[in-house]
């Protein structure tokens, strides 16, 4: 037998994705529409003895070309041409859900309906007869909870059969517009039909359809394909417009939708739904809300959950990071045992095992952020959190969703910019989701942490917790200034419209919460692992190529044995060859490929006060934030130093002459917003495009300077 | 009976759209949602900065901003 196609397809929280889940277990197939972030998800069943591939569409409540979601969904139908859709419904929403059906229909699309949570439409006391939808729609309808698995075989069998039956076709359902549209609608039909205008793509009054909505997919491609035929069509689009201006002071597309609801109305109300009046009663989710968004408990409780959001993902997500670190510590200790001291072992030490470490290292911070988020927005708190945060962010060119993403990254002290990064997938409108992913990275993540802590030691004793609590203030307002000036330059335009739906409170399913973790989780490793080793890897080498010319290596040698020689005490010794160890390897960065960038970039950096040094820490810093420490240590000869205990190099830097109070200050603005590292540059590029994670290095950086100078030169003319 | 702009109504009311007055993107997002002419709805609330609004339609509650209740003339309706 072969395999039978089907799509899945829904308004979003219809239930749709449990369904998914439901149908296809973990037999899924999780990937990206090729250039746009829509998920694309595929899952297979086996159903006596033959074949079931399911294709779940993204969650849209028409099929418009509006929203990415939207144009996925209908070129997915159309060019993949599935046997049947089965359209998950929440059968709350019948009447609205059923204008994606019509949708469906019009484009000759077999739909099999799928009535879900109708557990929760008896409670509300909602009587649907669904005998009666099936016989009045001419299509299969299913009842079903998929929460608890009630009505998966009734489905699959209808599903199957409906497929075999139709095999991707039926006679489009032709709706009447009303006197005034229907003799254009037939003109244009006829128009398209004698031009064979985009033959065999859609059916002819739909195409006419789309015209009169003024469906800018559609237009450019039939512009494309014949722009005589096209002109035609414009012609009497305009024909239209005049007399539904005139006649019904409304426009076509208004009267397209008028008469879809109508025609579902009329079929609802030949006794399909009734409602029983004396079990109505104020909803849980509607007592909830006047709780959770209450003008003065509603900000309350959102800070406290987004807080507790917060603390969960790093306070859970730091034991097996621990774990993970001690791993690959071990890991690194073994190899050196190993291999004899060389390249080689340096390669593998430090470029491949930190390297992977450093890509495995966030897995737990990245899961238990996506559990959490996942269960912010499965039960529906996700969008109160959007619709209370809205006027806030909006006056920034964002959208209320884009506080997660700050939050994330660092809002909070001690975040990371890899999670925070993935977690604008929540938003919608690209505009917005680019302006929240180039400036999220501007909070204080937990690895540029310990640099302030590091140069608030040396430089403003004793006031380190102010230090930490302006550099996060500072953090805010550089990040909501620079998406307000990005969001009226690059990225001007509109706002999207807010109107959404807030769905009711649900308990999310814990297998659906699993499933989705692991997705996510899973894409990371795979896709960011490969990229992230090679860069790892590139890093490495720029700090260690070329090496030492021969007769300075020579000279290091001598010196070494010039020691040994004078035979002093066994602990003086020590620390004179540590001494020379350390020389050597400072030399040996300066002489590196990243030190000769520190070197050529001095006169440039003096301007903010920073010499090469400084520079080539800041390069190393683009492998990890916290790189910068450990790369001012051996710049300053100081042999490898721990990040958590930098006391010896913060006695140095206050003690250095090269450095004052300007210079801090102006170190600090420039960690907090220069490129952010690489890691989170690759997921950067993950979520919108290699060229925009290009553009933030750059963008970030130029605005780190410029802040860096004005702060340096400002504050040296000060003091 | 009074025909005001949705922007002025308040929490609880009761109300008919009369007319949605928006083009493109805004009109077609309201429309999709099922606010159309004839839709009965009451406000179910507003966003602790009195912006959003929440309406609560057959079966759901939506969303949108006073700027766009702009575009939607509605009905009052007495309890």
């Amino acid at each position: 037998m072969s395999t039978v196609n089907l799509a899945l397809a829904g308004n979003p929280n219809s239930g749709k994705t449990t369904f998914f889940n439901l149908l296809t277990g973990a037999r899924q197939h999780v990937g990206n529409y090729p250039g746009i972030t829509v998920e694309r998800k595929e899952g297979h069943l086996s159903w006596n003895n033959g074949q079931v591939r399911v294709l779940d569409l993204p969650g849209c409540y028409s099929l418009t070309s509006y929203s990415p979601e939207e144009v996925v969904a209908r070129n997915a139908l159309l060019k993949e041409r599935p046997q049947a859709v089965v359209q998950v419904v929440d059968a709350n929403t019948l009447e609205r859900s059923l204008f994606l059906t019509v949708q469906f229909l019009e484009l000759g699309i077999p739909v099999v309906l799928a009535l879900n949570m109708m557990d929760e439409a008896r409670r509300k006391g909602l009587r649907i007869d669904s005998a009666k939808l099936s016989a009045l729609l001419g299509l299969p309808v299913v009842e079903t909870v998929a929460r608890e698995g009630q009505g998966k075989e009734a489905l699959v069998a209808q599903a199957v059969a409906h497929a075999r039956e139709k095999l991707g076709r039926t006679e489009p359902l032709a709706l009447s517009y009303g006197k005034d549209l229907d003799p254009i609608l037939t003109d244009m039909a006829a128009i398209v039909e004698r031009n064979a205008f985009l033959i065999g793509r859609y059916p002819a009054r739909w195409i006419a359809l789309k015209y009169l909505e003024g469906d800018a997919e559609v237009m450019r491609e039939g512009e494309k394909s014949d722009s005589q035929a096209a002109k035609a069509l414009e012609a009497k689009v305009a024909e239209a417009r005049k007399l539904c201006r005139d006649f019904l002071k409304s426009y076509p597309e208004a009267v397209i939708a008028d008469f879809r609801y109508g025609y579902i109305n009329s079929i609802l109300q030949q006794g399909v739904v009734s409602q029983d009046a004396r079990r109505q009663r104020i909803e849980i989710s509607e007592r909830l809300d006047q709780v959770l968004t209450h003008r003065l408990l509603g900000p309350g409780i959102m800070l406290a959950v987004l807080y507790a959001v917060f603390y969960a993902t790093f306070s859970i997500g730091e034991i097996p990071m621990g774990w993970l670190e001690a791993l690959f510590g071990y890991l690194g200790e073994t190899a050196e045992n190993l291999i004899p001291e060389g390249l080689f072992r340096s390669l593998v030490v430090s470029g491949v095992i930190d390297g992977v470490g450093g890509v495995l290292g966030f897995v737990p911070l990245i899961v238990v952020m996506f559990f959490a988020l996942t269960l912010l927005e499965d039960s529906g708190y996700m969008a109160r959190v959007a619709y209370m945060l809205d006027r806030v962010l909006r006056v920034f060119g964002l959208h209320g969703c884009s506080v997660m993403p700050f939050l994330v990254s660092g809002g909070l002290p001690g975040g990371c910019a890899v999670p925070g990064i993935m977690a604008t997938r929540t938003l919608r409108n690209p505009k917005e989701k680019l302006a929240t992913l180039l400036t999220a990275p501007f909070m204080t993540c937990g690895a540029k942490v310990p640099v302030f802590i590091l140069l608030a030691a040396a430089f403003f004793p004793g006031l380190e917790a102010r230090v930490m609590f302006l550099s996060t203030l500072g953090a805010w307002a550089m990040a909501l200034l620079a998406s307000r000036l990005l969001r009226s330059t690059l990225l001007k335009g509109e706002s999207t419209p807010f109107v959404m739906e807030l769905p009711p409170y649900r308990m999310p399913t814990l297998r659906g919460l699993v499933i989705h973790t692991w997705e996510r989780t899973w894409q990371y490793i795979k896709k960011a692992g490969t990229v992230i080793l090679a860069i790892s890897i590139l890093i490495w080498a720029a700090m260690t190529f070329p090496g030492l010319p021969q007769e300075q290596a020579a000279g290091f040698e001598a010196l070494r044995l010039a020691a040994q020689q004078e035979g002093s005490a066994q602990a003086e010794l020590d620390d004179r060859l540590t001494g020379i160890d350390n020389q050597e390897a400072q030399a040996a960065l300066r002489h590196s490929v990243a030190g000769r960038i520190g070197v050529f970039l001095e006169p440039i950096s003096r301007w903010a006060g920073f010499d090469w040094r400084t520079n080539i820490s800041l390069v190393g810093g683009f492998a990890a934030k916290e790189v910068i420490v450990s790369a001012l240590g051996t710049a300053y000869s100081l042999g490898d130093v721990d990040p958590e205990e930098s006391e010896t190099l913060s006695q140095r830097l206050a003690g250095d002459r090269a450095w004052s109070f300007a210079t801090a200050l102006s170190l600090i603005v420039f960690v907090l917003l220069y490129a952010p590292c690489f890691v989170t540059v690759v997921a950067m590029a993950r979520e919108s495009s290699w060229g925009w994670a290009l553009f933030s290095v750059g963008f970030s950086t130029a605005l780190a300077f410029f802040m860096a100078v004005a702060v340096y030169q400002v504050s040296s003319a000060l003091a | 009976m009074r025909t005001v702009n949705l922007r002025e109504m308040a929490k609880d009311q009761k109300a008919r759209v009369v007319s949605v007055d928006a083009e493109g993107e805004l009109g077609r997002r309201i429309r999709d949602m099922g606010l159309l002419p004839g839709i009965e709805f009451s406000v179910a609330g507003r966003a602790p900065l009195k912006d959003p609004v929440a309406l609560r339609v057959k079966g759901y509650t939506l969303t949108l901003r006073n700027n766009e209740a702009d575009y939607i003339t509605v009905q009052t309706m007495e309890e």
